[in-house]
């Protein structure tokens, strides 16, 4: 292989600030996108594990949908296809005068396509709580809301740590997807000093590098957090 | 204080209960035996509205239970339930798994509810223990402390569900002796159990259930010494066997 390998082109102008801004696109998607999965993905899987029929239908249609069509597409379809849809004042909206409308898409479809993910989780967190603590709190006349908030979440959320972090992991893997409608994030950038300069083993390993990073820092904080929540609460039990 | 007329329930096609009819008064002791799978902790379920059922109407302290599980909270919430797995919520310490109802369904102060434990852990021996995680304790202390749990809602019944089944030997007389002193003490009590020990020390009559159906209601004496129905009469030899 002839390569002229040229590690300083990372470090000047502009193409550092390149990356740096790359870093801040893909640390602001993937944390938006993560607030937007979390609250939704948590709500559509508490109702998805109730037992009442119409939400579950509901909400197994949202998580198969959402699911199952590549994010790619998703992508796709949120920023060219979703406009043209709707009515004509709110796609011209959407098009022209929301500011950074390839940001929005893609905080917004990552977010709705990772909250599937999430509900999925959530539902099997609390399905893994054994009947008889739901038993239990029936039996002592809480509410059906004072059951979960009481005794179902907080377990089922140390059950659903584990999982979760991998979720976080993948949101900002996938937040590269964002490219492909326009979204200046870490690999857009790396991309762009790659065809500026010619030195794109450099940029890229300055990606790889970066997201491997980020993935070690999420790791290590979230077995900190494990740690604390399994000392709050012992679940020896199975 | 607590009326069961004509209860039937099945899952799906399952029949589980058949046309069970009982009557439990103020202070009495009632054991219900009978072999596995007849319906003994369905039963016991459905009386404070934990199942729905299909058929049938239960009245508890003059007020009929309400057939959808979420209206009857409140009645629920004065009947006490212990369950054989003992079902202490494992996340909160002994001291919070007492208050939790106390605080949360009969609106009491965290300090009233608190008080009202510590004097029930005394009681039971086990005031040393409320900071502790259920899981750092042994089953005979976990299963007191749920009686403990069921008692702090001042109930006006309490239902038991096999509660020493799932307990080491050495620690079933921990359990009963708690359980004994209750039925002295005049509460109303509905016990699920194969103790026959306990059954012949506390309760005034003993229901043999088979098959989802109530075959016989009778003295304890009685039942004893003379069972009227042969289905008991055979579960009795081959459980006092062993
Ligand atoms: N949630 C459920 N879904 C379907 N069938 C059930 C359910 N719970 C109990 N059953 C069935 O109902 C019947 C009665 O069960 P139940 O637990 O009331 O019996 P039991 O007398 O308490 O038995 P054991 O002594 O083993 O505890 C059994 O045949 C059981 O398989
Ligand atoms: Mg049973």
């Amino acid at each position: 292989m002839n390569y002229a390998w040229n590690w300083s082109v990372l470090f000047q102008a502009p193409y550092l600030g390149w990356l740096g801004q790359g870093i801040a696109m893909t640390m602001m998607v993937s944390i938006a996108a993560w607030i937007i999965a979390l609250t939704l993905g948590t709500l559509i899987g508490i109702l998805h594990s109730g037992a009442s029929g119409a939400l579950r239908l509901v909400t197994g249609c949202y998580i198969n949908v959402f699911r199952n069509v590549p994010l790619l597409l998703q992508m796709f379809l949120w920023f060219f296809v979703v406009p043209e849809l709707l009515p004509k004042a709110a796609g011209t909206w959407l098009k022209r005068d929301l500011p950074h409308p390839e940001v929005v898409t893609a905080i917004v479809a990552l977010g709705l396509f990772t909250a599937s993910r999430v509900a999925v989780q959530v539902a099997a967190g609390i399905a893994a709580v054994p009947r008889g603590q739901s038993m239990a709190a029936y039996a002592s006349g809480l509410s059906t809301l004072q059951r979960y908030k009481l005794v179902l979440l907080p377990q089922a959320f140390r059950i659903v740590v584990p999982p979760m972090t991998s979720e976080f992991l993948t949101i900002f893997k996938n937040s590269s997807i964002a490219l492909s409608i326009g979204v200046y994030e870490l690999t857009a950038q790396t991309q762009q000093i790659q065809s500026f300069t010619y030195q794109g083993f450099e940029a890229f390993t300055a990606a790889t590098v970066t997201y491997m990073t980020i993935a070690l820092i999420v790791t290590a904080l979230m077995t900190v957090i494990e740690r604390r929540i399994a000392i709050a609460g012992p679940l020896a039990r199975g | 204080m607590i009326r069961i007329e004509g209860l039937s329930k099945s899952y799906g096609d399952l029949p589980v209960l058949r046309n069970c009819s009982l009557e439990v008064g103020r202070g009495e002791v009632v054991v219900i035996c009978g072999p596995s799978g007849s319906g003994k902790s369905t039963f016991v379920k459905c009386m404070n509205g934990i199942e729905p059922v299909q058929a049938g109407r239960i009245t508890i302290d003059g007020e009929v239970l309400p057939s959808k599980p979420a209206a009857a909270a409140r009645i629920r919430s004065r009947v006490g339930m212990v369950f054989q797995h003992f079902e202490l919520y494992p996340h909160l310490t002994v001291m919070e798994n007492i208050c939790l109802a106390q605080i949360h369904v009969l609106k009491r102060g965290r300090g009233e509810a608190e008080a009202k434990a510590r004097a029930l852990l005394r009681r039971v021996g086990l005031a040393d223990k409320e900071s502790a995680y259920p899981t750092q304790l042994s089953g005979g202390q976990q299963q007191r402390i749920a009686i403990v749990r069921a008692l702090a809602m001042d109930p006006i019944a309490m239902l038991f569900d096999e509660p020493t089944s799932a307990l080491d030997p050495e620690m079933i007389g921990e359990v009963l002796a708690v359980m004994l002193e209750l039925a002295r003490e005049g509460m109303t009590m509905i016990v699920v159990t194969h103790e026959m020990g306990f059954a012949k020390a506390a309760a005034g009559r003993i229901v043999f259930m088979d098959h989802g159906e109530i075959v016989e209601v009778a003295e304890t004496q009685h039942f004893f010494a003379q069972p009227s129905s042969e289905r008991a009469r055979l579960f009795l030899s081959r459980i006092l066997a062993h």
